[in-house]
């Protein structure tokens, strides 16, 4: 079994995403470590791009400001390693736009991912009609599909059916940051995508509280803190004992 | 999952975009390839070229231009005397006409130079559409008048902010607007970029100038130009203009790119111009060159023009420069200028800053032509919006 699958033995799951180089590069890889070890299953890992366009006002300035401070996709992949060397056992997946892989070399990144410790790629620029170049060298590190509201049936089903690692489903049309209720639809979306396959189905995009993520929790197999997570760590004077409480809140309302 | 319409250009184009927009993108390619093959649609969109943007617009001889420069003939396609000012409105009314068929109410637009947001907003006004702009907040500022007209048309103009606070940055929080809102927004994209099908819709809205100017040419002049010139932002212009030309193998097309304070300044957007500074990348949807970092994140760009400002250029035009039927070149912020005078005092036309850039180039080549040779300059654009950036860039020598 691989990390993936062994992380989701136990669902529903808590996947936050976190984008090395915020606010710093050393205060990043402490608050991975640390959500790692306070009940993150998986983490998304963020790497920064000038020009993420699926994103909100939050991640958009954290990345801005990871950017400020010089981080690459280099210095991402040795924090990688770096957590491996901490001990951090559970899945990490790159998240990140398409453009910076291209400009560090397709093939040598994945070969960097791999031996840096990277278990899959989420890239929102890269959707099936341009995925193949990349699928043919992740091997079995799997390029996460994703699935939105607005993904007709035929669509979703050819998407579902070649899905690898878990199905990313963004729970609402627009970009990432934190909504003040759980679409009404919710349900009845991840219904349809579980028709056509047998993976892991996670919601991402909107969810923003402990409460929030328990309610998804029930419906879907893992649950995405993205905007909330940044922000509220992010935002804190001690981010790293943020993280910790952060995590916890998450992972202790989603278990009871 | 299969396009109606080829995606690519050789390696180039594509739709790199987030899952939640592929439907949006599937949906205006089928109702751009049934739009083509209804002839109600093309008849009102004919007709509404002719009654409304006033086309054919003229091709001008510039006389006095040619026998001061002592070369070629040189004729101007006046894209300028359009409505609204620029050939943007050929797209912006195809676009919106589209949206009327596909049962959309609003439009979002990114402007640069304001010309498409101007365009945009008219269209939108004359077919009863609700239309946001989002514009960067320093191109805001120097191109105010067009702020204005915008806003005198009913559209709601949002200043960006993030990042560099101009073109590109304005792409962004349109695109992101339109993620949110897909169900009845459409994103009416001004220029030949971004992700398939915008490049080939926009392409054919504008070709309405490469088709007259062809025209124009046989019955007015009794032969093809030897040479094409276009300046290229995303590229609109350019390929509207050159898609009339393409198949005579033997007229030459050139596009001209925004130098800025000169290449080896870094300060430019010329994107085929900086063999260092630009690769092939992946920005707003669409694989072409683009002018980024060694790490892949795009950059800063410059141009005294804010309608070539943007640090990638249309697929289309990656191709053609790649098969060398079309030759790029760039001129700087001073060349511009100095033919934005030139034409004003030659020819008692005020051209815009980025059509300037095109006119940059005439001046170069005209005089090393004969006079038998003959050069057709696409004006893409007139240059009221421009006044305060030229009489602050030209100060006392005006
Ligand atoms: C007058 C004029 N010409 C040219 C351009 C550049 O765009 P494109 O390359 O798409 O023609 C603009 C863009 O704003 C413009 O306003």
């Amino acid at each position: 079994m691989n990390r993936i699958e062994i992380a989701f033995q136990n669902k529903p799951i808590f996947m936050p995403y976190f984008p090395l180089g915020y606010p710093d590069l050393e205060t990043s890889i402490d608050v991975i470590e640390v959500l790692a070890n306070n009940g993150a299953d998986l983490i998304e890992v963020g790497l920064s791009f000038s020009d993420p366009l699926a994103d909100g006002p939050v991640i958009q300035k954290a990345t801005q400001v990871a950017l400020e401070h010089g981080i690459t996709i280099r210095k991402s992949l040795t924090a990688i390693a770096e957590l491996r060397k901490r001990g951090v056992t559970i899945p990490l997946i790159l998240m990140g736009y398409f453009n910076p892989m291209l400009a560090y070399g397709l093939e040598k990144f994945v070969k960097d991912a791999r031996e840096a410790g990277v278990d899959g790629f989420i890239i929102p620029d890269l959707p099936l009609e341009e995925a193949a170049e990349f699928q043919a060298l992740v091997g079995d590190m799997p390029l996460i599909q994703m699935l939105a509201p607005t993904s007709p049936n035929e669509r979703m089903e050819t998407i579902a059916r070649n899905a690898r690692g878990f199905i990313y489903l963004v729970s609402v049309t627009g970009v990432t940051g934190a909504r003040t209720s759980i679409s009404e639809g919710l349900a009845d979306l991840i219904a349809r995508v579980r028709e056509h396959t047998s993976v892991p189905v996670c919601v991402g995009f909107g969810i923003g509280t402990p409460e929030q993520a328990k309610e998804v929790g029930e419906m879907a197999d893992g649950v995405i803190v993205g905007t909330a997570c940044v922000r509220t760590i992010g935002g804190s004077e001690n981010p790293v004992e943020t993280a910790k409480e952060f995590a916890k809140s998450f992972k202790d309302e989603m278990a009871n | 999952m299969s396009t109606l319409l080829p995606p690519k250009f050789g390696p180039y184009g594509g739709q790199f975009v987030p899952e939640t927009l592929m439907p949006a993108l599937i949906e205006l390619e089928k109702a751009f390839v049934d739009a083509q093959k209804d002839k109600g649609f093309r008849k009102e969109f004919e007709g509404l070229l002719a009654s409304f943007v006033g086309r054919p617009t003229p091709l001008t001889y510039a006389k006095r231009l040619s026998e001061q420069l002592g070369g070629a003939q040189i004729y101007l396609k006046r894209e300028d005397l359009a409505h609204t000012g620029a050939h943007k409105i050929n797209n912006a009314l195809g676009q919106a006409l589209l949206v009327k068929r596909m049962g959309k109410k609003r439009v979002v637009a990114e402007t640069g130079a304001g010309q498409h947001g101007v365009a945009s907003a008219t269209a939108a006004a004359l077919l009863g559409l609700e239309c946001v702009v989002y514009m960067g907040s320093v191109d805001i500022t120097r191109q105010e008048p067009n702020v204005f007209r915008m806003k005198l048309l009913g559209a709601e103009v949002r200043p960006v902010e993030s990042g560099t606070k101009t073109l590109k940055d304005a792409i962004n929080e349109a695109i992101r607007d339109w993620v949110t809102n897909v169900g009845d927004t459409h994103y009416l994209l001004g220029s030949a970029l971004g992700p398939h099908p915008y490049p080939t819709i926009v392409r054919e809205f504008q070709s309405v100038i490469g088709i007259e100017a062809r025209e124009q040419m046989l019955r007015d002049v009794g032969r093809l130009p030897d040479t094409v010139i276009a300046c290229v932002g995303g590229g609109s212009n350019a390929i509207g203009v050159f898609s009339g030309f393409v198949d005579d193998e033997h007229v030459e097309l050139v596009g001209v790119e925004a130098g800025g304070a000169g290449i080896e300044t870094g300060r430019h957007a010329a994107r085929f111009g900086d063999a260092a500074g630009a690769r092939v990348g992946v920005i707003h949807g669409t694989r072409t060159y683009v002018l980024q970092d060694e790490d892949g994140q795009i950059a800063e760009t410059h141009s005294v023009s804010a309608g070539l400002d943007y640090a990638a250029v249309g697929p289309e035009h990656a191709m053609m420069r790649d098969s060398e039927r079309a030759f790029y070149t760039s001129a700087t912020d001073t060349e511009a200028l100095s033919a934005f005078q030139m034409l004003c005092h030659t020819e008692g036309i005020i051209p815009a800053l980025e059509s300037s850039h095109a006119v940059a180039e005439v001046i170069k080549r005209a005089p090393k032509m004969r006079k038998d040779q003959v050069i057709l300059v696409n004006l893409s654009g007139r240059g009221d919006k421009d006044l305060n950036t030229v009489i602050t860039e030209l100060g006392q020598n005006l």
